[in-house]
Protein backbone atom coordinates (compact mmCIF):
# COMPACT_ATOMS: atom_id res chain seq x y z
CA UNK A 1 0.00 0.00 0.00
CA UNK A 2 1.15 3.53 -0.80
CA UNK A 3 0.01 6.70 0.97
CA UNK A 4 -0.27 9.98 -0.93
CA UNK A 5 -1.26 13.43 0.31
CA UNK A 6 -1.69 15.66 -2.72
CA UNK A 7 -2.02 19.43 -2.35
CA UNK A 8 -4.46 19.98 -5.21
CA UNK A 9 -7.70 18.33 -6.30
CA UNK A 10 -6.36 17.85 -9.84
CA UNK A 11 -3.33 15.99 -8.49
CA UNK A 12 -5.58 13.79 -6.33
CA UNK A 13 -7.80 12.98 -9.29
CA UNK A 14 -4.78 12.10 -11.45
CA UNK A 15 -3.40 9.79 -8.75
CA UNK A 16 -6.75 8.01 -8.46
CA UNK A 17 -7.15 7.72 -12.24
CA UNK A 18 -3.62 6.46 -12.92
CA UNK A 19 -3.64 3.78 -10.21
CA UNK A 20 -4.45 0.39 -11.77
CA UNK A 21 -5.00 -1.30 -8.40
CA UNK A 22 -7.50 -0.64 -5.61
CA UNK A 23 -7.74 2.93 -4.35
CA UNK A 24 -9.34 4.46 -1.28
CA UNK A 25 -9.87 8.11 -0.46
CA UNK A 26 -8.97 9.08 3.09
CA UNK A 27 -10.61 12.04 4.82
CA UNK A 28 -11.81 11.17 8.34
CA UNK A 29 -10.92 7.51 7.90
CA UNK A 30 -13.69 6.28 10.18
CA UNK A 31 -14.93 3.81 7.55
CA UNK A 32 -11.73 3.23 5.55
CA UNK A 33 -9.64 2.36 8.62
CA UNK A 34 -12.27 -0.11 9.81
CA UNK A 35 -12.31 -1.79 6.37
CA UNK A 36 -8.51 -2.00 6.42
CA UNK A 37 -8.47 -3.50 9.90
CA UNK A 38 -11.16 -6.05 9.02
CA UNK A 39 -9.29 -7.03 5.85
CA UNK A 40 -12.35 -6.14 3.75
CA UNK A 41 -10.13 -4.18 1.41
CA UNK A 42 -6.39 -4.09 0.72
CA UNK A 43 -5.85 -0.84 -1.16
CA UNK A 44 -2.80 -0.31 -3.36
CA UNK A 45 -3.12 3.43 -2.93
CA UNK A 46 -4.62 5.63 -0.22
CA UNK A 47 -5.14 9.26 -1.21
CA UNK A 48 -5.40 11.58 1.81
CA UNK A 49 -7.43 14.59 0.63
CA UNK A 50 -7.07 16.67 3.81
CA UNK A 51 -4.17 18.73 2.44
CA UNK A 52 -6.07 19.99 -0.60
CA UNK A 53 -6.86 23.70 -0.29
CA UNK A 54 -10.38 24.48 0.92
CA UNK A 55 -11.33 20.94 1.85
CA UNK A 56 -11.39 21.73 5.56
CA UNK A 57 -13.29 25.01 5.12
CA UNK A 58 -16.92 26.02 5.64
CA UNK A 59 -17.59 28.95 3.29
CA UNK A 60 -20.77 31.05 2.93
CA UNK A 61 -22.11 30.80 -0.64
CA UNK A 62 -25.35 32.06 -2.18
CA UNK A 63 -27.13 32.31 1.15
CA UNK A 64 -26.02 28.81 2.13
CA UNK A 65 -22.75 27.13 2.99
CA UNK A 66 -20.17 25.13 1.07
CA UNK A 67 -18.85 22.38 3.35
CA UNK A 68 -15.40 21.06 2.45
CA UNK A 69 -15.23 17.28 2.06
CA UNK A 70 -12.80 16.94 4.96
CA UNK A 71 -14.81 18.97 7.51
CA UNK A 72 -15.45 16.79 10.59
CA UNK A 73 -18.68 16.44 12.54
CA UNK A 74 -17.12 18.28 15.48
CA UNK A 75 -16.23 21.22 13.22
CA UNK A 76 -19.63 21.31 11.54
CA UNK A 77 -21.48 21.11 14.85
CA UNK A 78 -19.48 24.06 16.18
CA UNK A 79 -20.42 26.27 13.21
CA UNK A 80 -23.31 28.46 14.39
CA UNK A 81 -24.23 29.54 10.85
CA UNK A 82 -24.73 26.01 9.52
CA UNK A 83 -26.46 24.84 12.70
CA UNK A 84 -28.83 27.80 12.46
CA UNK A 85 -29.68 27.34 8.78
CA UNK A 86 -29.78 23.53 8.48
CA UNK A 87 -30.25 22.10 12.00
CA UNK A 88 -31.69 18.86 10.63
CA UNK A 89 -28.64 18.17 8.49
CA UNK A 90 -26.31 18.81 11.42
CA UNK A 91 -28.33 16.68 13.87
CA UNK A 92 -28.30 13.76 11.43
CA UNK A 93 -24.55 13.95 10.96
CA UNK A 94 -23.91 14.33 14.70
CA UNK A 95 -25.79 11.11 15.44
CA UNK A 96 -22.98 9.14 13.80
CA UNK A 97 -20.65 7.36 16.20
CA UNK A 98 -18.97 8.64 19.33
CA UNK A 99 -17.27 11.91 20.24
CA UNK A 100 -14.06 10.33 18.95
CA UNK A 101 -15.64 9.40 15.62
CA UNK A 102 -17.16 12.88 15.32
CA UNK A 103 -13.66 14.30 15.69
CA UNK A 104 -12.79 12.80 12.30
CA UNK A 105 -15.87 11.66 10.38
CA UNK A 106 -17.04 13.66 7.35
CA UNK A 107 -20.42 14.00 5.59
CA UNK A 108 -18.85 13.32 2.19
CA UNK A 109 -17.34 10.13 3.61
CA UNK A 110 -20.65 9.04 5.10
CA UNK A 111 -22.24 9.59 1.67
CA UNK A 112 -19.50 7.79 -0.28
CA UNK A 113 -19.46 4.80 2.08
CA UNK A 114 -22.80 4.01 0.46
CA UNK A 115 -24.65 2.65 3.49
CA UNK A 116 -28.46 2.67 3.09
CA UNK A 117 -28.54 3.65 6.80
CA UNK A 118 -26.10 6.57 6.53
CA UNK A 119 -27.41 9.11 9.03
CA UNK A 120 -26.26 12.28 7.25
CA UNK A 121 -27.66 11.41 3.82
CA UNK A 122 -31.47 11.78 4.27
CA UNK A 123 -30.99 15.29 5.69
CA UNK A 124 -28.69 16.25 2.80
CA UNK A 125 -31.21 14.99 0.23
CA UNK A 126 -34.05 16.79 2.02
CA UNK A 127 -31.93 19.95 1.93
CA UNK A 128 -31.47 19.65 -1.85
CA UNK A 129 -27.72 19.63 -1.21
CA UNK A 130 -25.33 19.29 -4.12
CA UNK A 131 -21.95 17.56 -4.17
CA UNK A 132 -19.09 19.11 -6.11
CA UNK A 133 -17.06 16.38 -7.73
CA UNK A 134 -13.54 16.68 -9.08
CA UNK A 135 -12.60 14.23 -11.83
CA UNK A 136 -10.46 13.67 -14.90
CA UNK A 137 -12.60 16.04 -16.98
CA UNK A 138 -12.74 18.79 -14.39
CA UNK A 139 -15.44 19.70 -11.90
CA UNK A 140 -19.12 18.78 -11.96
CA UNK A 141 -22.02 19.24 -9.56
CA UNK A 142 -24.32 16.37 -8.67
CA UNK A 143 -27.45 16.29 -6.43
CA UNK A 144 -26.82 14.13 -3.36
CA UNK A 145 -29.68 11.71 -4.18
CA UNK A 146 -27.93 10.71 -7.44
CA UNK A 147 -24.77 9.55 -5.68
CA UNK A 148 -25.79 6.32 -3.88
CA UNK A 149 -26.83 3.60 -6.37
CA UNK A 150 -26.88 0.45 -4.22
CA UNK A 151 -25.65 -0.66 -0.78
CA UNK A 152 -21.92 0.12 -0.77
CA UNK A 153 -21.97 1.49 -4.33
CA UNK A 154 -21.96 5.08 -5.57
CA UNK A 155 -22.19 6.72 -8.99
CA UNK A 156 -18.75 8.36 -9.01
CA UNK A 157 -16.43 7.25 -11.85
CA UNK A 158 -12.78 6.28 -11.54
CA UNK A 159 -10.66 9.31 -10.74
CA UNK A 160 -13.61 11.21 -9.27
CA UNK A 161 -14.03 12.29 -5.67
CA UNK A 162 -16.17 14.80 -3.76
CA UNK A 163 -14.43 18.04 -2.83
CA UNK A 164 -17.37 19.80 -1.14
CA UNK A 165 -21.09 19.73 -0.45
CA UNK A 166 -23.23 22.83 -0.95
CA UNK A 167 -26.04 23.35 1.52
CA UNK A 168 -28.15 25.90 -0.34
CA UNK A 169 -29.71 29.05 1.00
CA UNK A 170 -33.35 28.78 1.97
CA UNK A 171 -36.37 31.07 2.18
CA UNK A 172 -37.65 32.56 5.41
CA UNK A 173 -39.91 30.35 7.51
CA UNK A 174 -38.02 27.17 6.64
CA UNK A 175 -37.01 24.32 8.93
CA UNK A 176 -35.66 20.79 8.77
CA UNK A 177 -35.30 17.81 11.10
CA UNK A 178 -33.95 14.26 11.15
CA UNK A 179 -35.01 11.36 13.34
CA UNK A 180 -33.89 7.73 13.40
CA UNK A 181 -34.93 4.69 15.35
CA UNK A 182 -32.25 2.68 17.15
CA UNK A 183 -32.80 0.17 19.96
CA UNK A 184 -30.48 2.10 22.29
CA UNK A 185 -29.75 5.76 22.95
CA UNK A 186 -26.37 6.26 21.28
CA UNK A 187 -23.70 4.62 19.10
CA UNK A 188 -25.90 2.55 16.81
CA UNK A 189 -27.02 2.26 13.18
CA UNK A 190 -30.45 3.44 12.04
CA UNK A 191 -33.14 0.76 11.75
CA UNK A 192 -35.36 3.33 10.04
CA UNK A 193 -34.93 7.08 9.59
CA UNK A 194 -36.67 10.13 8.19
CA UNK A 195 -35.66 13.66 7.26
CA UNK A 196 -38.10 16.46 6.48
CA UNK A 197 -37.36 19.94 5.16
CA UNK A 198 -40.18 22.41 4.67
CA UNK A 199 -41.04 26.04 4.07
CA UNK A 200 -44.17 27.77 5.37
CA UNK A 201 -46.14 30.76 4.19
CA UNK A 202 -47.16 33.57 6.56
CA UNK A 203 -50.32 31.70 7.52
CA UNK A 204 -48.31 28.63 8.56
CA UNK A 205 -49.24 26.49 5.55
CA UNK A 206 -46.56 24.30 3.97
CA UNK A 207 -45.56 25.73 0.59
CA UNK A 208 -42.53 23.52 -0.10
CA UNK A 209 -41.48 20.18 1.37
CA UNK A 210 -39.02 17.36 0.86
CA UNK A 211 -39.45 14.09 2.73
CA UNK A 212 -36.64 11.54 2.68
CA UNK A 213 -36.32 8.08 4.25
CA UNK A 214 -33.19 6.19 5.30
CA UNK A 215 -32.52 2.51 6.07
CA UNK A 216 -35.78 1.29 4.50
CA UNK A 217 -34.58 0.75 0.90
CA UNK A 218 -31.31 -0.09 -0.90
CA UNK A 219 -30.57 3.63 -1.08
CA UNK A 220 -31.87 6.80 0.51
CA UNK A 221 -35.44 7.44 -0.68
CA UNK A 222 -36.91 10.82 -1.66
CA UNK A 223 -40.68 10.36 -1.28
CA UNK A 224 -42.55 12.79 -3.54
CA UNK A 225 -46.07 11.65 -2.53
CA UNK A 226 -45.18 12.22 1.14
CA UNK A 227 -44.24 15.82 0.41
CA UNK A 228 -47.44 16.24 -1.64
CA UNK A 229 -49.45 14.98 1.34
CA UNK A 230 -48.46 17.96 3.48
CA UNK A 231 -48.34 20.72 0.86
CA UNK A 232 -50.96 23.39 1.52
CA UNK A 233 -51.65 22.07 5.02
CA UNK A 234 -50.73 23.19 8.53
CA UNK A 235 -49.80 19.59 9.42
CA UNK A 236 -53.25 18.73 10.71
CA UNK A 237 -53.85 15.12 11.76
CA UNK A 238 -55.20 14.08 8.36
CA UNK A 239 -52.17 15.51 6.55
CA UNK A 240 -49.82 13.80 8.98
CA UNK A 241 -51.64 10.49 8.55
CA UNK A 242 -51.37 10.85 4.75
CA UNK A 243 -47.67 11.69 5.11
CA UNK A 244 -47.04 8.57 7.21
CA UNK A 245 -49.01 6.38 4.81
CA UNK A 246 -47.07 7.71 1.80
CA UNK A 247 -43.78 7.04 3.59
CA UNK A 248 -44.74 3.50 4.58
CA UNK A 249 -45.87 2.83 0.99
CA UNK A 250 -42.44 3.91 -0.28
CA UNK A 251 -40.50 1.48 1.95
CA UNK A 252 -38.80 -1.63 0.56
CA UNK A 253 -36.68 -2.63 3.55
CA UNK A 254 -34.82 -5.81 4.42
CA UNK A 255 -35.69 -8.18 7.25
CA UNK A 256 -32.79 -8.66 9.62
CA UNK A 257 -31.96 -9.06 13.30
CA UNK A 258 -32.10 -5.29 13.75
CA UNK A 259 -35.63 -4.82 12.43
CA UNK A 260 -38.31 -6.63 10.48
CA UNK A 261 -39.87 -5.42 7.24
CA UNK A 262 -43.18 -4.78 9.04
CA UNK A 263 -41.51 -2.82 11.84
CA UNK A 264 -39.33 -0.70 9.56
CA UNK A 265 -42.26 0.10 7.27
CA UNK A 266 -44.44 1.25 10.15
CA UNK A 267 -41.72 3.16 12.00
CA UNK A 268 -40.57 5.06 8.90
CA UNK A 269 -44.02 6.68 8.70
CA UNK A 270 -44.07 7.50 12.41
CA UNK A 271 -40.60 9.07 12.26
CA UNK A 272 -41.57 11.14 9.21
CA UNK A 273 -44.59 12.51 11.09
CA UNK A 274 -42.51 13.44 14.12
CA UNK A 275 -39.70 14.93 12.01
CA UNK A 276 -42.26 16.98 10.07
CA UNK A 277 -43.61 18.42 13.33
CA UNK A 278 -40.11 19.36 14.51
CA UNK A 279 -39.29 20.94 11.13
CA UNK A 280 -42.61 22.81 11.26
CA UNK A 281 -41.79 24.25 14.67
CA UNK A 282 -38.28 25.21 13.55
CA UNK A 283 -39.82 27.00 10.56
CA UNK A 284 -41.80 29.11 13.03
CA UNK A 285 -45.09 27.28 12.67
CA UNK A 286 -47.44 27.27 15.69
CA UNK A 287 -49.17 24.05 16.69
CA UNK B 1 6.19 -1.65 1.45
CA UNK B 2 7.89 1.74 1.46
CA UNK B 3 8.22 3.25 4.91
CA UNK B 4 7.29 6.85 5.63
CA UNK B 5 9.21 9.31 7.78
CA UNK B 6 7.00 11.43 10.02
CA UNK B 7 7.84 14.36 12.32
CA UNK B 8 5.20 15.26 14.89
CA UNK B 9 4.69 16.49 18.45
CA UNK B 10 3.60 14.14 21.22
CA UNK B 11 2.86 15.46 24.72
CA UNK B 12 4.89 18.58 23.98
CA UNK B 13 7.96 16.75 22.70
CA UNK B 14 9.13 16.78 19.09
CA UNK B 15 9.17 13.21 17.87
CA UNK B 16 10.21 11.51 14.65
CA UNK B 17 9.38 8.00 13.53
CA UNK B 18 9.23 5.79 10.48
CA UNK B 19 6.14 3.73 9.81
CA UNK B 20 4.50 1.56 7.18
CA UNK B 21 1.82 3.31 5.07
CA UNK B 22 -0.94 1.14 6.54
CA UNK B 23 0.22 1.41 10.16
CA UNK B 24 -2.25 3.03 12.57
CA UNK B 25 -1.32 5.86 14.90
CA UNK B 26 -2.21 3.48 17.73
CA UNK B 27 0.46 0.99 16.61
CA UNK B 28 2.98 3.80 16.10
CA UNK B 29 2.38 5.18 19.61
CA UNK B 30 2.62 1.79 21.28
CA UNK B 31 5.21 -0.06 19.22
CA UNK B 32 7.48 2.65 17.89
CA UNK B 33 7.25 5.36 20.56
CA UNK B 34 6.74 3.12 23.61
CA UNK B 35 3.61 4.96 24.74
CA UNK B 36 1.77 1.86 25.93
CA UNK B 37 -0.73 3.80 28.01
CA UNK B 38 -2.68 4.01 24.76
CA UNK B 39 -4.61 0.72 24.71
CA UNK B 40 -5.96 -1.37 21.87
CA UNK B 41 -9.43 -2.67 22.60
CA UNK B 42 -11.39 -3.23 19.41
CA UNK B 43 -9.14 -1.58 16.82
CA UNK B 44 -12.23 -0.40 14.94
CA UNK B 45 -13.26 2.81 16.72
CA UNK B 46 -15.97 1.30 18.91
CA UNK B 47 -14.40 1.13 22.38
CA UNK B 48 -12.36 4.32 22.84
CA UNK B 49 -9.48 2.64 24.71
CA UNK B 50 -7.04 4.18 22.22
CA UNK B 51 -8.38 7.75 22.64
CA UNK B 52 -5.85 10.52 22.13
CA UNK B 53 -6.12 14.16 21.14
CA UNK B 54 -5.02 15.07 17.61
CA UNK B 55 -4.62 18.82 17.08
CA UNK B 56 -6.85 19.29 20.12
CA UNK B 57 -9.64 16.97 18.91
CA UNK B 58 -10.51 13.73 20.67
CA UNK B 59 -10.03 10.82 18.24
CA UNK B 60 -9.52 7.06 18.25
CA UNK B 61 -5.87 6.53 17.36
CA UNK B 62 -6.80 3.18 15.77
CA UNK B 63 -8.74 5.13 13.11
CA UNK B 64 -5.79 7.36 12.20
CA UNK B 65 -2.83 6.40 10.03
CA UNK B 66 0.61 7.13 11.48
CA UNK B 67 1.45 8.73 8.14
CA UNK B 68 -1.31 11.30 8.66
CA UNK B 69 0.17 13.00 11.72
CA UNK B 70 3.07 14.84 10.06
CA UNK B 71 3.23 18.26 11.73
CA UNK B 72 0.38 17.44 14.12
CA UNK B 73 0.08 17.86 17.89
CA UNK B 74 -0.84 14.68 19.77
CA UNK B 75 -1.80 14.25 23.41
CA UNK B 76 -1.82 10.87 25.21
CA UNK B 77 -2.37 9.72 28.78
CA UNK B 78 1.41 9.88 29.32
CA UNK B 79 1.16 13.68 29.04
CA UNK B 80 -1.48 14.09 31.74
CA UNK B 81 0.43 13.97 35.01
CA UNK B 82 2.94 16.71 35.82
CA UNK B 83 6.07 14.79 36.87
CA UNK B 84 5.05 12.98 40.08
CA UNK B 85 1.81 14.89 40.52
CA UNK B 86 -1.25 13.17 39.09
CA UNK B 87 -3.82 15.14 37.16
CA UNK B 88 -6.95 15.76 39.30
CA UNK B 89 -8.87 13.34 37.07
CA UNK B 90 -6.32 10.60 37.64
CA UNK B 91 -6.36 11.17 41.41
CA UNK B 92 -10.14 11.20 41.41
CA UNK B 93 -10.33 7.84 39.60
CA UNK B 94 -8.15 6.35 42.35
CA UNK B 95 -10.14 8.03 45.14
CA UNK B 96 -13.46 6.82 43.71
CA UNK B 97 -12.16 3.38 42.70
CA UNK B 98 -13.44 4.16 39.24
CA UNK B 99 -11.49 1.35 37.64
CA UNK B 100 -10.95 -2.36 37.93
CA UNK B 101 -8.88 -3.88 35.14
CA UNK B 102 -7.85 -0.45 33.89
CA UNK B 103 -7.75 -1.12 30.15
CA UNK B 104 -10.38 1.52 29.39
CA UNK B 105 -9.06 4.01 31.95
CA UNK B 106 -6.39 5.89 29.94
CA UNK B 107 -8.87 6.48 27.12
CA UNK B 108 -11.57 7.63 29.52
CA UNK B 109 -9.17 10.02 31.27
CA UNK B 110 -8.04 11.54 27.97
CA UNK B 111 -11.67 11.83 26.82
CA UNK B 112 -12.87 13.33 30.12
CA UNK B 113 -10.05 15.88 30.10
CA UNK B 114 -10.95 16.87 26.53
CA UNK B 115 -14.52 17.58 27.70
CA UNK B 116 -13.51 19.49 30.84
CA UNK B 117 -11.07 21.61 28.81
CA UNK B 118 -13.99 23.01 26.83
CA UNK B 119 -16.80 22.58 29.35
CA UNK B 120 -15.59 22.73 32.98
CA UNK B 121 -19.08 22.12 34.38
CA UNK B 122 -20.88 19.45 32.33
CA UNK B 123 -24.16 17.89 33.39
CA UNK B 124 -24.19 14.14 34.00
CA UNK B 125 -26.09 13.72 30.73
CA UNK B 126 -23.54 15.73 28.75
CA UNK B 127 -20.78 13.70 30.35
CA UNK B 128 -22.45 10.36 29.62
CA UNK B 129 -23.04 11.26 25.95
CA UNK B 130 -19.48 12.55 25.63
CA UNK B 131 -18.11 9.28 27.04
CA UNK B 132 -20.53 7.04 25.11
CA UNK B 133 -17.63 5.98 22.89
CA UNK B 134 -15.54 4.80 25.84
CA UNK B 135 -16.61 1.31 26.83
CA UNK B 136 -15.89 -0.14 30.27
CA UNK B 137 -16.74 -3.78 30.80
CA UNK B 138 -16.03 -4.15 34.51
CA UNK B 139 -16.54 -1.10 36.74
CA UNK B 140 -19.88 0.11 35.59
CA UNK B 141 -20.20 3.71 34.59
CA UNK B 142 -21.56 5.35 37.76
CA UNK B 143 -18.21 5.45 39.54
CA UNK B 144 -16.59 6.89 36.43
CA UNK B 145 -19.20 9.64 36.23
CA UNK B 146 -18.83 10.42 39.95
CA UNK B 147 -15.03 10.51 39.65
CA UNK B 148 -15.11 12.90 36.68
CA UNK B 149 -17.68 15.18 38.31
CA UNK B 150 -15.69 15.29 41.56
CA UNK B 151 -12.51 16.13 39.66
CA UNK B 152 -14.36 18.77 37.64
CA UNK B 153 -15.59 20.33 40.88
CA UNK B 154 -12.06 20.42 42.32
CA UNK B 155 -10.66 21.80 39.07
CA UNK B 156 -13.23 24.61 39.10
CA UNK B 157 -12.22 25.72 42.58
CA UNK B 158 -8.47 26.02 41.97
Amino acid sequence: MRYAKPNTAAEASALLRQETGITRILAGGTDVMVQLKAGLVEPDLIVDIKHIGGLRDITPEAGGFRIGAAVSGAELGAHAGVVGLWPGVVEGFELIGSTQVQGRATMAGNLCNGSPAADSVPGLVAANAVARICGPSGERDCPIQDIPVAPGRISLAKGEFITSILLPGRPERSGDAYLRFIPRTEMDIAVAAAAVSLTLDKAGKVVAARVVLGAVAPTVKLVGPAADAILGTSLDDAALAALAAACSAACSPIDDKRGTIVFRTEVAGVLAKRAALIAYKRAGGQK
Amino acid sequence: MKTIHVATEVNGDNVEFVCAPDESLLDVLRNRLGLTGVKEGCGTGDCGACSVTLNGRLVCSCLVLGAEVEGATIGTIEGMARADVLHPLQQSFIDHAALQCGICTPGILVAAKALLDKNPDPTDTELRYWLAGNLCRCTGYDKIIHAVQDAAKKMRTV
